[in-house]
C-alpha cells in the first residue's frame, strides 16, 4: 500500500507544480493542474479500497517535522474516510477540467490548480495523520490551501468578507483543537495516535471533559454544527463549484471524523452527557439548517445550509452511538455509528452533484438567483435530471442512496427504547422527531429548489438562453448520480466495509443483518429490501402506461395554454415565485426567521390612485450572527481597546514589560 | 410459491377495485348527512372510465414531469398495496419494508406531486404545491413519533410485526397509549389524504384547494391515474389504521377462510371508518391554512404522549 500512497502523491505533486511550472500557457496549466489531481484522486480511491480490505501502512520520517517527525499510518476507518474523499474528489477533478475553462484570462488558473492539488493531497494525508504535529500541520495546509480556493474571485466583495469569515472560523477551531491536543499529550504524555486510546483511560474526570470539549468544538467548528456554522453559507457560495462540492461534500467530513476518532478511539467512553451533547446539537443543526434552507434564494446557500442539516443527521447518528456504548449495548452503538458513517458516503456523493448541478446553472445562466431561473429543464435536460437525481437523494426518498442511510439512522434512534434511562429515552425521542421534521422539510426544500430552477417558464433573458454544458461536467454528475443509484439499492457494497470499520474502532459487532434482498435491523425490528423497491418501482413504472392502451383508452394529446382564470397571456410573472413558496414556512416557523418585511410601493407623481411600483422584501434575520457573534465580537473589540493602553509606544514601559515576563517566567517554572 | 402470488394479487386487485368504491361510500355518506340523496356509491367507477375516454389536454410549458408523475403516483401507491398488510399478516413481500419505508415512498408520490404542481407555470399550481410540501413536511414528525409508539408497544416496526402482537394481547386496544397513537394517525390521515378540516376535496374555489390545486391542469386518461391514486392513498391510510389498532379479523395464516375473514374484516372496519370520516367532514368546517400546523402540533402532543406513556406504563 506504501506505492499506492506514493503514487498518489507523486500525481498531486505533478499537478499542483506542473500547474505552477505551465502558468504562461493557460489551457496546458489548467489541464495539467485538474488531471493530477484526478489521476491522485484515483490513486486514493485504490489506496482507500486496500486499507478497507486490511491493508497495512506504515510510514515514519522522524526528522521532517519536530518532536515525532511526520507518522502516517492507515486502519479501517482511515481508509473509509479516504475512500470518501476520492469519491469526491474524482468527479470534482472531472468536472474542474471543463468549468475551470471560464476563469481563464481572469484569474490565475496555475495557483487554482496549485492550491486544488494541495488541498485534496492535504486532506487525504490529515485522515492518515498518526501522530499530534503531522494532524496539525497536515490541518493547516488543508485550511489555507481551501482558503485560496474561495478566495479565486477575489474582486468581489462578499468573496473577500466570506473568505475573512471563513479565515478566521478555521483558525478558531483550529486553536481549540490544538488546546485539546496539547492538553490530551501533556495527560497521557505522549503524541502517537496509536498510545492515546490505553492511556485516556487513567485520566481524570475534569480533564477529559475538558479535552472532550475542545475537540469537539474544533471539529464542530469544522463540521459546521449550529452554532459554529456561519462560515458555512459564506464560504461556500463564494467558491468556485468544483471547490464548494469538494468542500461540502468532504471537507466537513473531516470534522466528522475528528469527531468519531475522539468519541471511539482517543478518549474511549465517556460520561452520558457527551452522547446527549452531540446528538442534541446534532438534532439542532438538522432542524435550524434546513429551516435556513428554505428561505434562501441564493442556490448555493441553499446547498449550503443543507449541508449544515446532513452534518447534523450523521451527529445524531453519532451521538446515538455515543450514548449506546455509554449504556453498554454494543452491537446498537455499532450499528448507530454504521448509519452515520453510511451517510457521510452518501452525503458526499450527493451533495457533491448537486453543488456541480448548482454550478452548471451558473455556468450557463450566470445568476445563483434562483428567482431569476426557470425552464432551464427545456435548455438543459441532462443537467435536469442528474439534479433531480441528487434532489431524490437528499430528500432521502426510496430507491436512493439517502433513503438507506436515514432508514438505517431511524432504526438506530428506535432502538433506544433498549436503554432504560428516561432522560436518555426522552432525548432520543425528540431526535427522532426532529430527524423526521428535517426530513420532511428537506423534501419541500428540494421541490423548491428544483420546481423554481428548471421548471415552468424562465424568469429572466439569461434563463431563456441557457445552454447544456460541456462533457466533462456531465460526465461528473453522471457518475455521481450513477454512485447515488448504486449505493441505493446495493447497501451491501458500503455496509460491509462499514461493519468492519466500526468493529476495528469500537469492538461492536452492528445489530443488523444483511443480504442483496434485504437489509434487517436489530433482530426483526425493521426491515427493508432496497433492490426490490427499486425493481418494483421499474416495473410498475413500466406496466402501467402500457395497461390503458390495452383497453383502448384515449391516446390523443392537445397541447395547450396552462389555465388562466380568463387573463389573456401568460407570462413569468404569472408564476409562483421562490419568496412565495417558501412564505407557508416563514410564517410558521416566524419566530425563528424573524422576518422583517418591507414594503415600497412608488405612486405616480400626479395622482395616488395609479401605482407605479411595488417592491416587497421579506427577509429573515440571521439570529446566530445577531444574538451569539455580534456581541462576542464586540466584547472583544472592547477588551482589545483596553488593552492598547499597554502599547504606549515608550521604549522604557517595554523594557520594563520584559523584565517583569522574565521575572515572572523564572518564578512559575523554577 | 402459488399461494404467494395469489395472495398479493388479492391484495393487489382489492386496493386497485377498492379505492374508488371507498369514495364513492365516504361521498354517499356525506351526502345523506347533508340531507341530499347523492350520487350511486359506483359514481367514481363512472368517472374514471369517462376520464379514460377522454382526450389529454397538456399544457404547452410542462415538461416530461407532468406526464410522468400520474404514472409515479399509481406506482407507489400500487407498490404500497404490496407490502401493506391488507389482508393477512403474513404478506409474502412484507419484507420490502417497514412502516418508516412505507410513510416514505409516500412522500416519493408528494414530492412528485409537488413538482407537476409547479411544472405548469401557474400560481395555483404553484400555491398547492406550496401548501402540500408544508403540510406533509409538519406531518412527518407526528407520523414518526407516533410509529415509535407503535413500535414500543410492539417491539417491532414491521407491519407484519405490529399485527402479529396485537392480536396476540387483545386488551392491547384499551391501552391509552395506543389510543392516542391512533388518535394522533387519525389526524394525519385527515392531513396526508386531504380531507376536511385540513383540505375540502369538493371545494370548487382555488384559493381555498391544496391538493386540487396542484392537478388542476391535469385532465383526460392523467387525472383519472391522479384520482385514481388519491383514492388508494385513502384505502391504503384507512387499511393502515383498521389493521395496525383494531387488527380484528386479519388472516394470521393463509387459508381460504381466514382470508374470506379478513375480506369480509376489512370491509367493515372501512365502512366504518368511512362513516367516520363523512361525520368529520360534515361537522367540521375547514381550517385556515395557518391554522393547520396548529392541528397537527396538537397530533404532535398527542403521539409524543403515546410514546411518554409507553416508557411510563409498561
Amino acid at each position: 500500500m506504501l506505492d499506492l500512497l506514493l503514487v498518489t502523491l507523486a500525481c498531486f505533486s505533478a499537478g499542483a507544480v506542473g500547474a505552477l511550472a505551465t502558468a504562461p500557457w493557460m489551457n496546458l496549466s489548467r489541464l495539467v493542474g485538474n488531471a493530477g489531481a484526478l489521476l491522485g484522486a484515483l490513486g486514493a480511491f485504490a489506496l482507500g479500497l486496500a486499507g478497507l480490505v486490511g491493508g497495512n501502512l506504515q510510514l515514519n520520517i522522524p526528522d521532517l517535522l519536530p518532536i515525532g517527525g511526520v507518522a502516517l499510518g492507515v486502519d479501517r476507518l482511515s481508509a473509509f474516510f479516504v475512500v470518501v474523499i476520492a469519491a469526491g474528489a474524482i468527479p470534482a477533478a472531472l468536472y474542474a477540467l471543463g468549468y475551470t475553462r471560464e476563469y481563464a484570462g481572469k484569474h490565475s488558473l496555475a495557483r487554482m490548480g496549485f492550491a486544488f492539488n494541495v488541498f485534496i493531497a492535504a486532506m487525504i494525508l490529515v485522515v492518515l495523520a498518526r501522530n499530534v504535529l503531522t494532524f496539525l500541520f497536515l490541518w493547516e495546509a488543508m485550511s489555507l490551501a481551501s482558503y485560496f480556493l474561495v478566495m479565486t474571485e477575489h474582486e468581489r466583495e462578499d468573496t473577500v468578507r466570506a473568505g475573512w469569515v471563513y479565515f478566521v472560523m478555521t483558525h478558531a477551531g483550529f486553536a481549540a483543537l490544538f488546546l485539546g491536543f496539547l492538553l490530551l499529550t501533556r495527560a497521557t504524555g505522549t503524541m502517537d495516535f496509536a498510545d492515546w486510546g490505553a492511556a485516556a483511560a487513567k485520566l481524570d474526570p475534569t480533564s477529559r471533559n475538558l479535552i472532550f470539549v475542545l475537540l469537539a468544538l474544533g471539529f464542530g467548528s469544522k463540521a459546521g454544527v449550529i452554532p459554529l456554522h456561519v462560515w458555512l453559507p459564506r464560504a461556500h457560495p463564494a467558491a468556485p463549484s468544483h471547490v464548494s462540492a469538494l468542500m461540502s461534500g468532504v471537507m466537513i467530513k473531516l470534522g466528522v471524523y475528528g469527531i468519531a476518532r475522539v468519541a471511539f478511539d482517543w478518549l474511549g467512553a465517556g460520561p452520558a452527557w457527551w452522547g446527549g451533547a452531540i446528538l442534541v446539537v446534532g438534532a439542532v443543526s438538522a432542524v435550524l439548517g434546513v429551516l435556513y434552507a428554505l428561505v434562501e434564494h441564493d442556490l448555493k446557500r441553499l446547498l449550503a445550509y443543507h449541508s449544515v442539516e446532513n452534518i447534523g443527521i450523521i451527529m445524531l447518528g453519532l451521538g446515538g452511538g455515543m450514548l449506546f456504548q455509554t449504556s453498554h449495548l454494543p452491537g446498537l452503538a455499532a450499528l448507530a455509528l454504521v448509519a452515520g458513517l453510511y451517510h457521510t458516503l452518501n452525503h458526499a456523493v450527493f451533495k457533491s452533484l448537486l453543488f456541480m448541478g448548482a454550478g452548471a446553472i451558473l455556468h450557463a445562466t450566470h445568476t445563483r438567483n434562483m428567482e431569476e431561473m426557470g425552464g432551464l429543464i427545456k435548455r438543459m435536460p441532462q443537467t435536469a435530471a442528474l439534479f433531480l437525481v441528487g434532489s431524490v437523494a437528499i430528500a432521502a426518498l426510496p430507491p436512493l442512496n439517502g433513503f438507506i442511510s436515514e432508514w438505517l439512522t431511524f432504526q438506530s434512534l428506535l432502538l433506544s427504547f433498549q436503554i432504560s434511562a428516561h432522560t436518555v429515552n426522552l432525548i432520543f425521542a425528540l431526535g427522532v422527531a426532529a430527524l423526521a421534521l428535517t426530513s420532511g422539510l428537506a423534501a419541500a426544500c428540494f421541490v423548491k429548489a428544483f420546481g423554481i430552477t428548471f421548471l415552468a417558464l424562465p424568469r429572466s433573458e439569461s434563463a431563456a438562453h441557457a445552454r447544456e454544458v460541456e462533457w466533462t461536467m456531465r460526465a461528473a454528475m453522471a457518475l455521481l448520480a450513477l454512485a447515488c443509484i448504486v449505493l441505493g439499492v446495493a447497501p451491501p457494497l458500503t455496509l460491509a466495509p462499514l461493519e468492519a470499520t466500526v468493529f476495528d474502532l469500537m469492538g461492536g459487532l452492528a445489530d443488523m443483518r444483511f443480504d442483496w434482498n434485504a437489509v434487517v435491523a436489530h433482530d426483526g425490528f425493521g426491515w427493508v429490501a432496497p433492490l426490490w423497491i427499486a425493481l418494483g418501482l421499474v416495473a410498475f413504472l413500466v406496466a402501467i402506461p402500457l395497461a390503458p392502451r390495452l383497453i383502448g383508452a384515449n391516446n390523443r394529446r392537445r397541447y395547450y395554454e396552462t389555465w388562466g382564470c380568463g387573463r389573456a397571456l401568460q407570462t413569468a410573472r404569472f408564476e409562483y415565485t421562490a419568496t412565495a413558496f417558501a412564505n407557508p414556512f416563514k410564517r410558521v416557523f416566524a419566530l425563528l426567521y424573524r422576518p422583517v418585511k418591507e414594503l415600497d410601493i412608488e405612486f405616480h407623481p400626479e395622482s395616488r390612485y395609479f401605482v407605479r411600483t411595488i417592491a416587497y422584501y421579506n427577509e429573515g434575520r440571521l439570529i446566530f450572527e445577531d444574538a451569539l457573534y455580534r456581541p462576542l465580537l464586540r466584547m472583544i473589540q472592547a477588551l482589545a481597546r483596553e488593552a492598547r493602553v499597554l502599547q504606549s509606544g515608550n521604549v522604557h514601559g517595554y523594557l520594563v514589560y520584559i523584565l517583569v515576563a522574565l521575572v515572572a517566567l523564572l518564578i512559575l517554572t523554577v | 410459491m402459488l399461494t404467494e402470488i395469489t395472495i398479493e394479487l388479492l391484495q393487489l386487485l382489492m386496493v386497485m377495485l377498492g379505492s374508488p368504491l371507498l369514495v364513492g361510500v365516504i361521498r354517499k355518506a356525506k351526502a345523506r348527512l347533508q340531507g341530499r340523496r347523492g350520487a350511486s356509491i359506483c359514481q367514481p367507477y363512472a368517472d374514471l372510465r369517462k376520464l379514460l375516454t377522454k382526450e389529454m389536454v397538456i399544457p404547452e410549458n410542462t415538461s416530461w414531469i407532468f406526464r410522468f408523475t400520474p404514472y409515479l403516483l399509481a406506482t407507489t401507491m400500487l407498490l404500497s398495496a404490496l407490502i401493506v398488510p391488507v389482508l393477512t399478516t403474513r404478506t409474502p413481500l412484507g419484507f420490502m419494508g417497514n412502516i418508516i419505508a412505507l410513510m416514505y415512498l409516500f412522500l416519493l408520490g408528494t414530492f412528485f406531486l409537488a413538482l407537476a404542481g409547479l411544472d405548469a407555470g401557474s400560481a395555483f399550481g404553484g400555491m398547492g404545491s406550496s401548501r402540500e410540501v408544508a403540510i406533509a413536511a409538519l406531518a412527518e414528525p407526528t407520523v414518526l413519533i407516533a410509529i415509535f409508539g407503535i413500535a414500543l408497544r410492539a417491539g417491532t416496526t414491521s407491519l407484519d410485526g405490529i399485527i402479529a402482537r396485537s392480536v396476540a394481547d387483545p386488551l392491547l386496544m384499551l391501552n391509552a397509549g395506543h389510543l392516542l397513537a391512533f388518535f394522533a394517525f387519525f389526524i394525519v390521515t385527515l392531513a396526508e389524504t386531504g380531507r376536511l378540516p385540513v383540505d375540502n376535496p369538493t371545494t370548487h374555489l382555488e384559493l381555498t384547494m391544496i391538493h386540487e390545486a396542484m392537478i388542476l391542469e391535469y385532465s383526460g386518461r392523467l387525472l383519472a391515474f391522479v384520482e385514481w391514486a388519491a383514492g388508494m392513498k385513502l384505502f391504503l391510510f384507512l387499511t393502515l389504521l383498521s389493521n395496525l389498532f383494531f387488527p380484528w379479523g386479519v388472516a394470521l395464516a393463509n387459508t381460504p377462510v381466514a382470508l374470506f375473514t379478513a375480506f369480509l374484516a376489512l370491509a367493515v372496519k372501512l365502512l366504518l371508518f368511512a362513516g367516520a370520516i363523512a361525520l368529520v367532514e360534515t361537522l367540521v368546517a375547514k381550517l385556515r391554512l395557518f391554522r393547520v400546523p396548529e392541528l397537527l402540533a396538537g397530533s404532535f402532543t398527542v403521539a409524543l404522549l403515546a410514546v411518554v406513556t409507553a416508557f411510563f406504563i409498561k
